[in-house]
């Protein structure tokens, strides 16, 4: 089968760029192609720079041809989610209130995907500030999910899933907040990977809730998301909850899954109130596959995933109204146009009432609510204690099983517009993956099937530090079907 | 009816670093605006803090020097407010659990003179704290402009109980916390760079009440001088309120310098809602006993403990202590020689604070750069001790020493002011002086002792200064009677 | 927490520092107060005796010596400043 070059995986690229059938510019010539004849459709990117991503992929070219590659990501074009800093380019995180800002700096990751030599591709496309589950939420654009272009992407990482479903990059980073990589890829059919917070350094993440917020890698097949993480991975000095612990060879670990015994934990209440049987079906068929495999399965109980949400929703808001305020129309963000000049309170005010979305709005006074003199106590403190006992189930679970299989998201992706009305119920759509978040622990969303034609995603979260696990997990499935080769139609 | 005022302060000191409390951007004074900025500095999305660990070391150190308590843990805590200042919008504070708890400041009063020492008091600390400072607002007519190069500066904050009661005792008490801070190497203090800055709080009450009457904050107290002279207007003030039946509404205030007055600043706090929350960037601080220990075996003797001692070692009159202790370098230099002859330490104050100070003073020169070391100080008190020469010549060959940097004995031989006469050359010469001036003589007779003073003038005068007085006194006694 | 959880939407927009409209104060208000609503299901749990969560993973001490590093340029620094004079960002005139 002769594929796409926007669509092959990073070793047959590799492979192609080594014997010299292709080029890194060919390659980048082809994704750039394909970005210029279906973006208009998906719209997943706030910006890109055909340009210099071609200039990028003539330096490695350059390097491969000296017998310089600098390993696996070299000449390969990754997606950059609009919330990550690169030096010299656009960082809006899809907001009115950093629509004019050029970033001075590089995060972390992305000295490190220099480093390896990767060609940083593009802005893409978010909900606000990484605040929402459908991308609907961004100031620029909606972006639509690649299977079916009335329905949305998920989110927030909307704009990495869908250009990597549509063939726009090869790999893409996303962040991860309560769901942020693993949601998105569920929809779209792909691969996202959160990892245990720790693992990535969020130095140069505009920040959503920092103590839940990591960074992740998202592509077609877990091979490809193993090459991606194991570039960003490792202790930051910048960045001081970054976790001093050895990063294993994760590209070597997709293989390791025969050599183990393993037993799976199936938690109850992640299997209660999926809405959408057909989307269950797809996991559970999952599930017999490991089955056919040998492996051992426990039902298992996480008896505070019901307070899940709630504690997100008090922690995570709290957060972020502390984190955002640093956008208010002073240093480098947007001033409001509608400001006189002259009262210093009203720049704040109008610049934050016309710079930030609905959402934002919403989050970032519910935030300053849990927070403020008297109810600290009953929410903040509250949520925390209460994310006490939901890291606590995970352990008590952890010592009995090995890794965790569940649905991804209760449904497959939604139409657009569906639930803007009502916060809540987008809130509840979240409810599989913000634990591990709580938690800290990694977990990744794996194409299993089909909806009613729209992918559905199986997760597997996994131990502090053991992204291995699902790596090896996941491509064990991966490697006896064919979703990773499946395309949408566009 | 008698007023009596109650005074808290609360002292911001920046500790000394290279870099900032959170980044790697240089910490500094007087650099081209925005210069020394990075993305932590400048709040850009995706910065993040690192602690600074010299930052708490010196915190630590001051808190042992105020005789706080360090515990076991501390964390960091974000405190919310919006001004254009503050490049988060949040300050990095310690909120509910202090690097330093308690402590105290020995605090020394004005003596009745300066020849006296004055009462000493202990003044409760209720905690210090570690944050970040903020950048600087500049103010022009239409407008203001922000340099953010101070922000991030690492600044403790120093809180003491309400116990004092004038302006003169927390003037006393910014005083011992600047020499404190100095000697440990922890801040220079200097307030004109914005170092050291203090905010107080007054309240005024009837003598006997027990409650605490409405309290006013006083800010931009740029100086200690300020401090003194800001509380104490603003006492007056309050009590003269009081006495006409006015109540004193809670109110923020400052200090005029330039108009040497008060004024309202703002009436009642508005409605601060800090919003004080675990930061999640940072993770806590642990301190165990070795570290602990390890800052305190780096602790310097404190100033009012070498006051005792050069009192008690060297026998050295209050003055002289007054004017050595509060100058670090000055009591080594001091020290070094003193502990040589230690017979001769009140000499040595003598030359250190009088004619060593006059000549740097007079010249310019720091102590560092000056040519005097306290072998030149031992040379000089021995020469004056063995008699060879006066303390009135010792005063001009201490000169001739700093201006050359030669000993005294080789200025001495060079200068020739070694006497070059005998016991019996001097008695010649106080018979001459007494025969010359019979006035004196018979005044002297006549109970006037000053009178003597006269003829002791006459037989320096004849020994062109080489004679000793201690020796020329009793002579012209014993020979007029 | 109150039985009927009700958010004074004015004082807490302000203290947000975000100018709302009378439209989005009453939407808000709604949406929040029911958000609320069922953040109140927390209290249901006894967390009497549990230690509350700061970080995932807990680590102390994380520092860096004291050693100056490369700062930004200030034109850098400054190049999305809204307004910017003298190398300074300029700000409406505030008074302290």
């Amino acid at each position: 089968m002769s594929e796409a070059l926007y669509y092959k995986t990073i070793g047959e690229l590799n492979g192609l760029m080594d014997s010299g059938e292709i080029s890194s510019v060919e390659l980048m010539q082809s994704v750039v192609d394909r970005t210029q004849s279906v973006e208009e459709r998906v719209c997943a990117f706030n910006s890109f720079d055909a340009e210099g991503a071609l200039a990028q992929a003539a330096e490695s070219d350059k390097r491969r041809a000296a017998g310089e590659t600098r390993g696996p990501l070299d000449g390969i074009p990754v997606g950059i989610k609009d919330v990550l800093a690169v030096k010299d380019q656009p960082l809006t995180c899809s907001s009115k209130i950093l629509a004019d800002f050029i970033s001075p700096y590089d995060a972390t990751c992305i000295q490190n995907l220099k480093q390896a030599g990767a060609i940083l591709w593009g802005r893409l496309n978010m909900d606000e500030f990484a605040m929402g589950s459908s991308t609907e939420n961004s100031s620029t654009k909606t972006t639509s999910n690649p299977w079916n272009l009335d329905c949305v992407p998920g989110g927030s990482s909307g704009g990495s899933a869908a250009a990597v479903a549509a063939g726009e990059a090869i790999v893409s980073l996303g962040s991860d907040t309560g769901g942020s990589i693993r949601q998105p890829a569920s929809h779209c059919g792909i691969v996202g990977l959160k990892p245990t917070y720790g693992r990535v350094s969020r130095y140069g993440l505009a920040a959503f809730a920092s103590s839940l917020d990591q960074v992740g890698p998202m592509g077609r097949n877990v091979a490809d998301v193993a090459h991606l993480l194991q570039a960003i991975s490792g202790h930051d000095r910048r960045d001081s909850t970054s976790f001093k612990i050895d990063v294993p060879d994760f590209a070597a670990a997709i293989e390791s899954f025969p050599g183990k015994q393993w037993t799976f934990g199936l938690p109850k209440e992640y299997f209660e109130n999926a809405e959408s049987a057909a989307s269950l079906k797809a996991v559970e068929e999952a599930i017999e596959f490991y089955k056919g495999l040998g492996c051992a399965f426990k039902e298992i109980s996480l008896p505070h995933t019901e307070y899940a949400v709630a504690t997100y929703y008090i922690v995570a808001t709290a957060e972020a109204s502390s984190n955002l305020a640093r956008y208010d129309g002073i240093r480098y963000t947007r001033r409001a146009e509608s400001f006189d000049g002259k009262d210093s309170v009203d720049i704040y005010h109008q610049s934050r009432a016309e710079g930030f979305g609905e959402e934002v709005k919403r989050r970032v006074i519910l935030g300053t609510y849990v927070l403020s003199s008297g109810y600290y106590d009953a929410y903040y403190l509250k949520a925390q204690k209460a994310r006490t006992l939901i890291r606590q189930d995970f352990e008590n679970a952890f010592a009995e099983v090995d890794a965790i299989l569940a649905p991804t998201s209760p449904n497959p992706a939604f139409k657009k517009g569906a639930l803007t009305e009502d916060p809540l119920s987008m809130y509840l759509s979240d409810i599989y993956t913000i634990s591990a978040n709580l938690a800290g622990i990694p977990g990744m969303s794996l194409p299993c099937g089909y909806s009613d034609g729209l992918p559905v995603g199986l997760q597997i979260l996994g131990k502090p530090f053991h992204e291995t696990d699902l790596l090896s997990i996941g491509h064990t499935f991966e490697a006896a079907h064919e979703y990773s080769r499946e395309h949408p139609d566009l | 009816m008698e007023y009596e005022a109650v005074i808290g302060l609360e002292v911001h000191v920046q500790i000394k670093t290279e870099s900032k409390l959170f980044s790697g951007s240089r910490a500094g004074y007087g650099y081209e605006p925005n210069e020394l900025v990075d993305p932590v500095v400048m709040g850009l999305p995706g910065s993040l803090p690192v602690m600074n660990k010299a930052a708490l070391d010196g915190i630590i150190k001051a808190g042992l020097a105020l005789n706080c308590i360090i515990p076991d843990q501390c964390k960091w805590d974000r405190k919310n407010y919006f001004y254009p200042d503050s490049p988060n919008n949040y300050q990095i504070t310690q909120y509910d659990q202090p690097i330093c708890d308690g402590g105290y400041v020995e605090i020394e009063l004005e003596g009745e003179t300066r020849a006296v020492m004055g009462e000493h008091k202990k003044i409760k600390l209720t905690r210090i704290h570690l944050e970040n400072d903020v950048g600087k607002l500049n103010h022009f007519a239409e407008d203001s402009l922000v340099d953010y190069n101070r922000a991030f500066t690492p600044l403790m904050e120093i809180v003491s109980e309400p116990e004092m009661h004038s302006g003169a005792e927390a003037f006393a008490f910014l005083t011992a916390i600047r020499q404190t801070m100095i000697y440990c190497g922890v801040s220079d203090c200097d307030m004109e760079k914005g170092q050291m800055r203090a905010d107080a709080n007054i309240s005024v009450r009837p003598v006997g009440q027990k409650e605490l009457g409405a309290k006013i904050e006083l800010k931009n107290l740029n100086s200690i001088t300020g401090v003194k002279n800001g509380i104490e207007y603003e006492i007056k003030r309050q009590t003269q309120e009081l006495k006409k039946g006015r109540a004193i509404t809670q109110a923020t205030w400052r200090w005029d310098a330039d108009q040497g007055r008060t004024e309202l600043m703002r009436e009642k706090e508005d409605a601060h809602d800090y919003r004080y929350f675990p930061d999640p960037d940072l993770m806590p601080v642990l301190i165990d006993d070795e570290w602990r220990n390890r800052i305190r075996a780096e602790l310097p003797e404190l100033p009012f403990d070498k006051q005792r001692r050069f009192v008690e070692e060297y026998g050295l009159p209050y003055t002289i202590t007054s004017v050595l202790v509060p100058d670090q370098e000055l009591s080594a230099f001091f020290e070094s020689a003193a502990k040589e002859s230690p017979k001769q330490a009140q000499a040595i104050g003598n030359y250190v604070t009088n004619d060593l100070l006059r000549e740097l003073s007079e010249q310019e020169v720091a102590l560092d750069d000056c040519q005097i070391t306290p072998e030149h100080l031992l040379s000089l008190v021995n020469s004056v001790e063995k008699g060879v020469i006066t303390k009135q010549i010792a005063k001009d060959v201490f000169i001739e020493m700093f201006n050359t940097g030669e000993l005294a004995d080789a200025v001495i031989e060079r200068k020739g002011l070694k006497p070059d006469f005998d016991e019996d050359q001097v008695k010649v010469w106080c018979q001459e002086a007494i025969d010359e001036n019979p006035r004196p003589v018979e005044d002297f007779k006549s109970g006037n002792e000053k009178a003597l003073n006269a003829l002791l003038g006459q037989v320096m005068k004849k020994s062109r200064g080489k004679a000793n007085p201690q020796t020329v006194n009793p002579l012209l006694r014993s020979m007029i009677s | 927490m109150s039985d009927t959880p009700h958010i004074d939407i004015e004082k807490v927009a302000n203290l947000a520092r975000i100018a709302l409209t009378e439209e989005e104060k009453a939407t808000f208000s709604s949406q929040l107060d029911s958000i609320l609503g069922y953040i109140d299901k927390l209290n249901e749990l006894d967390t009497s005796n549990v230690e509350p969560t700061a970080h995932p993973h807990s680590v102390e001490n994380v520092w860096r010596d004291d050693q100056a590093e490369s700062e930004l340029p200030t034109s850098e620094a400054l190049k999305n400043a809204p307004k910017e004079r003298q190398n300074m960002v300029v700000v409406p005139k505030v008074v302290e």
